[in-house]
This record gives C-alpha cells, sequence and structure tokens, in this order.
C-alpha cells in the first residue's frame, strides 16, 4: 500500500520526531536539561499552556452538551458529539501529561474523563450497531451530562483556586480573589469561542455545510459571557485599586493589554454590530480573538505574573515546546481519524462502512478523508 | 510540645559549620565549591547568606500549617507533632505545586535526575524523635543555631530582645509569619534584606487559608448546582411533553367535530 506524503503528513512527522527527540533527552538527561524550568520557575508551559490553556480550551464540550441535552436546544444537536470528542481528546491527552498536577483538578479531570468516555461511546456503540449497550448509555445519558458539567464547573474553576495560594508571588494584575470566578467564567466564554471556531473550521476542513443558525445563536451567548466577565474584571480592580497602575507603561502591563484586548475589546467591539453577530466570518473572528485572549490571560497568570517575584523571564526551551507540540499534533491526528471512522457529524452524507472503505482506491480514499 | 529552632543572627560567624553539618546528616556532597554557593539547591538544604559584614542563615521554616503539605495532592509532606515537615519520596509523583506555593521557596528540585525528588530540610525528623538537637543545633560553636521547645525558645528571644534592644530590630520572624513556624529568627538588620519575604507580605494569615475558603464551599456546592441543573431539565422536557400532549389534544379535538 502507497501511502502518499502530503504537506501536513509531513510537518506532523517533523513534530514528532522533535518531540520524541525531547521525550529522550528527558528521561536521559532530566527535565532541566530538557526545559528551562528552575526552582525559580517550577512550572513552564506545561502547565501553563497544557494543562490551564487545554483544559480552558475543551471546555466547548460541556456548554453544548448542556444547551442540547439540559436546555433542549435541539438545533444545536449536531454539534454535540464534535465538542464531545474535541473534549475527550483534549482530557486524556492532558491526563496523560507526566506533570499532572494536584488531587482535585487530577480527580475532577479524571472522572470527567470517564464521563466523557461513556457520553462518546454512543458514537462508537452506533459505529458499530452495539445496540443493546447503546440503550443503556443513552438511557444514562442525563446523569452523565449533569456529572459533566458539575465536574467541568469544579475542576474549570479549581484550575484558578491553585494561584490562590500565591499571594505574595504572583503579580497583583493577576492573583484576586475571586480568580476562581474568572476561570469559570472565561471557560464558559472559550466553550463557546471554540466551538464557534471548530464549527467554522470543520465546515471547511471536512467540507462541511456551515451551521450558521447555530453559531449565530452562540455568538449571542458568548456577547453576554463576554460583557458579564469585564464587568467582574472592572469591579475586581476597582476594588483592589488597581484602575491607575493598569493603564501605566510597564512590563506587566503590556502582557495584560494585550490579553484585554484579545479577550474583551476586540470580540466585545465586532459582536456589538448587529451585522457582526449574524455573520459567520465575523463571529469566526470574534472567536479567534476570544481564544487567544484568554490562552494570553492563562500564560499571564502561569507565567508572566510570576516573572518579577523570580526574578528573571522565563522562555520555553524549544525542546520543551516541540513535546507541547507533538501532544497537539496527536490530538489532531485522532480527531481526523474519529471523524473519518465514526459517526461524529450528524449525516450529510451517508455512512461507509469500515470494510467498504478498505476496499476503495487509494485516491478515493483520500478525498473521503481531507477535502 | 512542639520543637522549634532559634537562629539568632547576631551571634552568628558565618563559619558554615551547620552547612557541612546539614550536608553530612542528609549525606549530601559538600566540599569548598559547595561551601561558596550561596543559593540554595537540591545538594544544600541550608545555606549561610553574607550581607556586608552580618550573616543570615536560610532552611525551611517549618510553617505550623505548611502551604507545601496543604497543596501536595498525595500528601508527600507533612507537619509532624514534634515541628518538623517531613517528605515521603514514595509518595511524590513530582508535580512542583509545593515549590510554587510555598512562600519561602524552600523546596528544591533534582533538575538533572531521570526520577527526580523534591529536597529541602527536613529538621532532622529521626534526631528529634531521639529528643537530640538536629544536627545543625549541634554543630554551631557559638549558639547561633539553638534547638528546642517552641515556646521557651520564643521567650528566650523575647528575653534577648529585652536585655539588648539596641543589637535587634523588635521581631521575631517566625513567630506569627503566616501563622507561625518552627524556625524563629532574630537579626539586627531587615530580614527582607536576606530575600526573606517581609512580614507584612506574607501577613499572618496560613497560606492553606487562601484556598481553603474556596474548597470548604465545593461540599455545598455540588448538591446545590446538580440540583438546579436537574431543574432546568426537568423544566425544559416537561415543557416538551406538555406542548406535545396539547397538539395531540388539539388534534384529537379537530378529528371529533
Amino acid at each position: 500500500m502507497k501511502t502518499k506524503l502530503t504537506f501536513w503528513r509531513a510537518i506532523f512527522c517533523l513534530i514528532m520526531a522533535m518531540g520524541l527527540y525531547s521525550v529522550f533527552v528527558r528521561f536521559y538527561y532530566g527535565i532541566g536539561a530538557v526545559s528551562n524550568m528552575s526552582d525559580k520557575f517550577p512550572w513552564g508551559i506545561w502547565i501553563g499552556f497544557d494543562v490551564l490553556c487545554g483544559v480552558m480550551l475543551a471546555a466547548g464540550a460541556f456548554i453544548v452538551t448542556g444547551a442540547v441535552y439540559l436546555l433542549n436546544v435541539e438545533r444545536m444537536h449536531a454539534i454535540a458529539r464534535p465538542a464531545v470528542l474535541t473534549a475527550f481528546l483534549g482530557y486524556c491527552l492532558v491526563y496523560m501529561n507526566p506533570h499532572s498536577v494536584m488531587f482535585e483538578v487530577g480527580f475532577c479531570v479524571m472522572f470527567y474523563t470517564t464521563v466523557l468516555m461513556f457520553e462518546f461511546s454512543a458514537a462508537v456503540l452506533e459505529r458499530f450497531d452495539l445496540l443493546k449497550p447503546l440503550k443503556w448509555v443513552k438511557a444514562c445519558l442525563i446523569p452523565l451530562v449533569i456529572a459533566g458539567i458539575l465536574l467541568s464547573t469544579l475542576h474549570q474553576s479549581s484550575l484558578g483556586t491553585l494561584y490562590l495560594i500565591m499571594p505574595t508571588k504572583l503579580h497583583p494584575f493577576w492573583y484576586s480573589p475571586a480568580l476562581p470566578f474568572f476561570f469559570f467564567i472565561s471557560a464558559v466564554a472559550v466553550g463557546l469561542a471554540m466551538t464557534i471556531f471548530e464549527s467554522s473550521l470543520s465546515s471547511r476542513v471536512f467540507g462541511r455545510q456551515l451551521e450558521l443558525s447555530i453559531i449565530v445563536e452562540l455568538g449571542g451567548i458568548l456577547y453576554v459571557t463576554l460583557w458579564i466577565y469585564a464587568l467582574l474584571r472592572f469591579e475586581d480592580y476597582y476594588h483592589r485599586g488597581l484602575l491607575g497602575s493598569i493603564l501605566r507603561p510597564g512590563y506587566e502591563a503590556y502582557f495584560l493589554w494585550v490579553e484585554l484586548l484579545l479577550a474583551l475589546i476586540v470580540p466585545l467591539t465586532i459582536l456589538s454590530f448587529r451585522k457582526a453577530r449574524l455573520d459567520g466570518t465575523w463571529l469566526y473572528v470574534a472567536a479567534c480573538s476570544t481564544l487567544l485572549g484568554f490562552v494570553t490571560n492563562r500564560l499571564n497568570v502561569s507565567i508572566t505574573g510570576f516573572e518579577t517575584w523570580a526574578g528573571h523571564h522565563y522562555y520555553p526551551k524549544w525542546t520543551e515546546a516541540s513535546i507541547t507540540a507533538m501532544i497537539i499534533a496527536i490530538g489532531f491526528l485522532t480527531f481526523s481519524l474519529a471523524v473519518k471512522y465514526l459517526p461524529i457529524f450528524e449525516d450529510e452524507h451517508p455512512r461507509l462502512p469500515l470494510m467498504k472503505m478498505a476496499e476503495m482506491p487509494e485516491q478515493a480514499r483520500q478525498t473521503t478523508l481531507v477535502h | 510540645m512542639s520543637k522549634a529552632i532559634l537562629y539568632d543572627a547576631t551571634q552568628c560567624i558565618g563559619c558554615k559549620q551547620c552547612e557541612s553539618a546539614c550536608a553530612q546528616q542528609n549525606e549530601l556532597p559538600y566540599d569548598d565549591k559547595i561551601a561558596a554557593e550561596s543559593i540554595q539547591s537540591e545538594h544544600k538544604y541550608t545555606v549561610v547568606l553574607t550581607n556586608n559584614d552580618k550573616f543570615m542563615r536560610r532552611l525551611c521554616m517549618h510553617c505550623d500549617e505548611p502551604a507545601c503539605a496543604s497543596v501536595c495532592p498525595v500528601g508527600a509532606l507533612h507537619k509532624t507533632a514534634e515541628g518538623p515537615v517531613v517528605y515521603d519520596v514514595y509518595k511524590c509523583i513530582g508535580c512542583r505545586y509545593c515549590m510554587v506555593a510555598c512562600a519561602f521557596s524552600q523546596p528544591k528540585y533534582e533538575w538533572g535526575k531521570l526520577n527526580p525528588r523534591v529536597r529541602k530540610c527536613i529538621m532532622c525528623p529521626d534526631r528529634v524523635k531521639q529528643g537530640r538537637n538536629t544536627a545543625c543545633a549541634e554543630a554551631c560553636p557559638t549558639g547561633a543555631t539553638k534547638f528546642g521547645d517552641r515556646e521557651a525558645l520564643i521567650a528566650e528571644a523575647k528575653e534577648r530582645i529585652r536585655q539588648n534592644p539596641d543589637n535587634y530590630i523588635n521581631h521575631i520572624y517566625g513567630q506569627s509569619e503566616v501563622g507561625g513556624t518552627s524556625v524563629l529568627m532574630l537579626s539586627s538588620i531587615a530580614f527582607e534584606s536576606y530575600g526573606l519575604p517581609a512580614s507584612a507580605n506574607i501577613g499572618d494569615t496560613p497560606m492553606p487559608d487562601y484556598t481553603f475558603r474556596i474548597l470548604s464551599k465545593i461540599p455545598d456546592f455540588v448538591p446545590l448546582w446538580a440540583l438546579v441543573l436537574g431543574g432546568v431539565y426537568w423544566i425544559t422536557h416537561r415543557r416538551e411533553t406538555v406542548a406535545l400532549a396539547e397538539a395531540a389534544g388539539d388534534d384529537r379535538q379537530g378529528g371529533t367535530k
């Protein structure tokens, strides 16, 4: 069987090679050799990006399953499975990270992964026509969805609680007693933005019809959520008397400005126009900005906010970043394979049975996989 | 009665006998090169810092309510009744939350090892259990590092300040910081000048309280939030059922007419 070397496959192989080299370095020479972490900076991007951002970006599932199964928003049914799949992969990868953290977060993440596995198992069982177990899973679905939302609420906010014990180390721009609430509300915003982003992207990659009415609705909720978040952040700075200092130029202030610009100012400006709220492209831009903004926020909390205390700057070593890149690449690969072989998207064109798929000529299979 | 170390910087001559004794006790390497290092690390649990002609020892403070123990997800660190905060390498998963959480940045890490351990002063728990002095206190030639009952040492520290008020700043570092620690310090110049966190910054609130304020609410929050979510489900689906039933009723009525 011949396999064609496409651009993305080459990139994938390169990322895997660099990642595996870094894994080797870590187990041969230690974490100090593979990363720029030190006694002054015990946590780097493996926590700041892989855990904080990874968990946040996988928040789409509990938002969408909540909307579909609890609020009974039937229209969103089409996007429930892709959202759950993203979350399941996201959490599997986070949980398998050997540098994972803390009991409560670990505990919730473990249980949530189990819940997601059950929610997602419906797709696998359907694929193989295992009707009896499928009936059991469907019967348990509502309690599972409730448990999923519950666990998400807990561990999303817990990632903020994590930093409450460092009042003297974390810069006041980011240390706030309200950190758990900020983390949870922003996870809701990011869950919505991620679902908009994913729906738009998969409509392009997998050549599917864009579920416009759905993302318009999500955009509306995102708009409200961002306003709530913005008001709470403002209140927090006001009560802690920081409104003056966040406007004064400085190292931390620059990073804060980037964060607030991307996470709040840009999307709120776009979404304030009715026309933009109804337009797929503008919604996509607003969602992207929100995602980048909150990724900046999580990195600020976990890295920028500690630099003054530590007395030096931290940036990841290339080997450190390559391990993160490898984990993301594995996620992308698994997602595309799952989409190929399992009923993830609602039937737009009838599903091809696995056996038939195997008999198809290479060229046809390629086009079925990637458009 | 809980034990403590009293370190009086005004009596310290910077001989580093404590460093050497600590290394020996914990089977760590120690030579002239390591003696010259002025930072704590995986192979240096305690260090004597020099500031002009003055000295200051740094070591784990052995908090009464240690942040490190409260954040550890697997309970690898804990405070013993005698005072020492000890570490169980077999439980540790290497998450390094203790290092990030410690206000005094005491836990250090073996960055170059395949299976890294967290390293810090553990206040010679075996010696303490046997009623002996810690290795550093035993080695100190001037009595600058003294081991004993915490209450008695606080009384003694107060007495030293009272007798020689010009020699000391009027503060026992560790008596109330972060809720009290098992290492107490006296100095003639500000503790901040040696890199210790300022008392005003760390305050008297035990560090675990900051997270417990939130964590303690979770048991109440979970059933409440589950009830709300279940209620939302019940209402939305009830609405649907009612709508369906009404539609069916209309149809039947329409049919009979």
